[in-house]
């Protein structure tokens, strides 16, 4: 490709930027916390070497969503460098740019285009200064290496080794590639995580090892809120490598030289707790729910007056209310993390998403200055949110800091299932208006959530809970209000979050979180509207939607699933075997990535059990960095939510939650994973927009729909158990 | 402190212990610094920590050191096969890009190569009620399912 460099640029730099190539960056980076961190920099984002290689500076991780390969290609595309040549540091607080927690499918969406208009502003002005050098301005770039006039001058040659010095100005965003011309993004690159995850040879968080480390274990209350009455380590004197029980308050917690007298030390101690009875009845849950104090009420997609038109006279008026279980990220690999403290600094290892708002949680907790602490990224299992990895990272800390030597972490799998934050209870009532013509003139719904403290998301660190330390007092489920409004053009609408003051654990944003509670309402109640009106579930949606995308991603949807045209449920086939489809459909937050799901059923009828046999997906995130990503994004997605829709529950005691291990919160195993058929639409000239979560947030209702196409029964609360399977058909 | 001779990834090694009961996903993680079998639950429930015991696949987490002879061949994921020299379900893993976080593959991949050493021709339900005791969180299964079908492929 050749680049036509405008005089101006040639002589005078590129445009706005100001160039400087005579920093060295060597020796000012070797100073900590000296290499320029602010999103305003190009040299936060990026720096080239001597021999040319480029290391690209990322505050969003990889939490096994294969976005370090994504990166990698928006990098190398838009710097015309060979994808092998780019390397990526993720996720440490003395090296990346803060871009936020990596959350919300949001990495490529805002970090990846940040780091594309961080490598469009080097081009340009390695192009600029190129035309200097070589005196054209009719260049071509080729692997780093800039050609004009016959002459040759590369990357490494102009910057190697020196700082850009650019600002980047939001309001004279560089010229970016055009898509027409793209060579590695689009394409499905083989992630370069997985030969090495395959063969034992990728260093997890669970993994990584620092000299001189020591190895700890907590020792949770039996109840939550319980207090640390006593303590008898006398069974400890026998196992040869204990190093010290710390107590602080009710933290308790084992240090030894190894791994396993650790486990056999946290087990082994004697500890009296008081009896603690927190929670409510899981029998009364819902109760509990719609008793909780309303903290605040927030109110979205207002249009018309849909009391008013809820009101009127010879309208049908349907209502339906829709619960959705508390669940628990379930990481494969329980959360596990290293902490160092030396000379007055904390060093802090672990599998964050949020490593920078974690720096600011653990400087408050040990009253340090937050340029005292460093959090760096390890890659761990995957997290679905905000996990137990901020906790075990704390845990490390204060054993760490009791010992004065390194201390790692590695929670239990009941440490997991028992003290990762949850996803909370959801409890949605919806009401509609049909006219005398079918037409919907009303639609409302009230949506019970818990409040999310204002900008507030540091989920408080269990470990400064239990021993008194400073810890945030934040309620943070997440952005759960998102998709409590509806995209469809209904005259009367209201959504309406009823913001609760308390909830039953301590919450997080577990994947999709709100979106996938609130799309699982209203979607179900869109098809409980077209069964009402005996409208085909599709065409009932077409009618209300006036969004292009939209409609095309119906109606290849449609195509997809060879969807029959008619009314649910089915003519009533008989048979054990129930069988029936049912679709789902959302814009993203109203905003973004747009998808649609029909799900395959099978229910059978004497055990109530479902079986999801196939699943078809189409979505829509405008341009697709890397197609092979997005569907392993996609199929993860679904079959997470299979599981989540179908089987899972936490439960709970009045002092506990009682499934603590996978025995007793079970989760989607083989033989019941469905077959999953995607069609991608990409759109290379438009924004990349986020993919991961979104996919989601359209399967419980999918399911739900196919579940009442199959048998004319609707299932309204979250998971499909068998028993509440039979429950159902037998009450119709 | 005792020592104990192993037979691990083809070679011989002598472990220090202090007591028989340690699991040998311990042994093998902690001691001889192996990252392939992973701590997942310490129940035997997830599959995470599996490594095969003369061609067995077998839960490390809750398999004691005391239950491992020195005759036994214990292999691990890196003893399978290499980046370099995968292993035909590595590679297979691989091709189909078969892992999102992959904190379970290890579990995958040598479960399926033991079922693979004596099954050669597995239909799909085959295939799945052989990993059915092994679990995945980020959802990757049709993946899976598809590396394994292609190991059987080429074997």
């Amino acid at each position: 490709m050749t680049i036509q460099i405008s005089r101006r640029d040639a002589l005078i730099g590129s445009g706005a930027l100001v160039v400087s190539f005579s920093l060295p960056l060597g020796g000012a980076q070797a100073q900590a916390g000296a290499k320029p961190l602010a999103l305003t920099e190009v040299d936060s984002f990026l720096a080239i070497d001597k021999a040319g290689k480029v290391t690209v500076y990322s505050g969003k991780v990889d939490l096994g969503t294969g976005i370090t390969t994504a990166l990698r290609q928006i990098a190398a595309e838009e710097l015309d460098v060979p994808f092998a040549r780019v390397d990526l540091v993720t996720g440490d607080t003395q090296l990346t740019p803060d871009q936020g927690n990596t959350w919300g499918s949001l990495t490529v969406q805002l970090g990846g285009m940040q780091i594309r208009q961080a490598c469009a502003a080097a081009r340009q002005a390695l192009l600029a200064e190129a035309a200097k050098k070589l005196g054209t301005d009719q260049l071509t770039v080729t692997d780093g290496v800039i050609s004009g006039g016959g002459k040759k001058v590369s990357y490494a040659e102009l910057i190697g080794g020196k700082s850009f010095a650019i600002t980047l100005d939001p309001k004279q965003p560089a010229k970016e590639k055009a898509p027409k011309d793209y060579k590695i993004v689009g394409k499905p690159v083989p992630r370069v995580d997985i030969p090495d995850k395959v063969t034992g040879r990728f260093t997890y968080m669970q993994d990584f090892r620092v000299p001189g480390m020591l190895h700890g274990r907590v020792v949770r209350p039996p109840a939550i809120g319980a207090k640390l009455e006593s303590v008898d380590d006398g069974a400890l004197k026998k196992i040869p490598g204990i190093v010290k029980v710390v107590r602080e308050g009710n933290f308790l917690g084992v240090v030894a030289d190894n791994e396993w007298d650790a486990i056999r030390g946290a087990r082994e101690v004697k500890a009296t707790w008081s009896t603690s009875q927190t929670l409510p009845d899981q029998d009364k849950l819902w109760d509990y729910v719609r008793a909780t104090k309303v903290a605040k009420e927030e109110e979205y997609g207002k249009t018309g007056n849909s009391a008013e038109a809820l009101a009127k006279e010879g309208v049908k008026v349907v209502k339906a209310t829709y619960d959705f279980a508390i669940h628990t990220h379930g990481s494969i690999g329980p959360s596990c993390a290293i902490a160092e403290f030396k000379d007055g600094q904390l060093t802090s290892w672990s599998a964050s998403q949020a490593t920078h708002a974690l720096r600011k949680q653990l400087a408050q907790m040990f009253a340090l200055p937050a340029e005292k602490v460093r959090c760096i990224y390890v890659e761990g299992a995957g997290c679905y949110g905000r996990n137990g990895h901020e906790d075990a990272a704390a845990d490390a800390a204060l054993l760490a800091k009791a010992v004065g030597k390194p201390v790692r972490v590695q929670w239990s799998r009941a440490d997991e299932h028992g003290w990762d934050p949850k996803g909370p209870p959801t409890l949605v009532d919806m009401r509609a208006a049909i006219d005398a013509q079918g037409n919907i003139t009303a639609w409302e719904g009230d949506f019970y959530m818990p409040q999310q403290t204002p900008g507030g998301f540091l989920v408080p660190l269990v470990a400064a809970t239990l021993s008194g330390l400073p810890a945030a007092d934040h309620i943070a489920p997440g952005n759960v209000f998102q998709n409590s409004a509806i995209g469809y053009k209904f005259p009367n609408t209201r959504s309406v979050c009823k913001r609760l003051e308390t909830t039953v654990f301590r919450p997080s944003w577990i994947r999709t979180p709100g979106r996938m509670q609130n799309t699982y309402a209203n979607e179900c109640f869109m098809d409980e509207l077209a069964a009402a009106t005996n409208t085909d579930p599709l065409e009932f949606r077409r009618k209300y939607l006036d969004d292009k995308r939209g409609l095309e991603l119906l109606e290849r949807l449609a195509a997809l699933a060879k969807w029959e045209k008619r009314p649910s449920p089915q003519k009533a086939a008989g048979g054990s075997v129930a069988k029936g489809r049912g679709i789902s459909y959302v814009k993203y937050e109203l905003v973004r990535t747009y998808i649609g799901a029909v799900a395959e059923v099978e229910v059978d009828r004497a055990s109530g059990v479902i079986r999801v046999p196939r699943f078809y997906v189409v979505h829509d995130c405008g341009q697709i960095i890397n197609p092979d990503g997005l569907k392993n994004q996609i199929e993860g997605s679904v079959m997470q939510t299979v599981s989540r829709t179908l089987i899972e529950e936490l439960k709970f005691d009045r002092s506990m939650v009682t499934s603590l291990d996978w025995a007793s919160y079970p989760i989607l195993k083989f033989p019941q994973a469905p077959e999953i058929v995607i069609e991608l639409i990409d759109r290379p000239n438009e924004k990349p927009w986020g993919a991961g979560e979104p996919a989601a947030a359209v399967i419980p209702s999918a399911i739900s729909n196919a579940v009442f196409d199959a048998t004319g029964v609707r299932l309204r609360s979250i998971p499909y158990t068998p028993a509440k399977v039979k429950a159902a058909m037998q009450a119709s | 402190m005792a020592n104990k001779s192993l037979n691990v990834n083809g070679k011989r090694v002598s472990v220090a212990y202090d007591d028989p009961q340690m699991p040998l996903l311990y042994v093998l993680r902690d001691n001889l610094g192996l990252h392939g079998p992973r701590f997942g639950c310490g129940l035997g429930q997830c599959g995470a920590c599996t490594v095969h015991i003369d061609g067995a696949a077998v839960r490390s987490c809750v398999t004691p050191l005391s239950a491992v002879t020195d005759k036994q061949k214990v292999v691990t994921l890196e003893g399978l096969g290499s980046p370099q020299k995968p292993h035909p379900v590595q590679k297979a893993f691989i091709d189909e890009q078969a892992a999102q976080c992959g904190y379970c593959i290890n579990g995958m991949i040598m479960q399926s190569a033991a079922f693979l050493a004596k099954n050669k021709k597995p239909s799909e339900a085959d295939i799945k009620n052989a990993l059915a005791n092994n679990l995945c969180r980020c959802g990757t299964h049709a993946r899976i399912v598809r590396a394994v079908k292609r190991a059987a492929a080429q074997a």
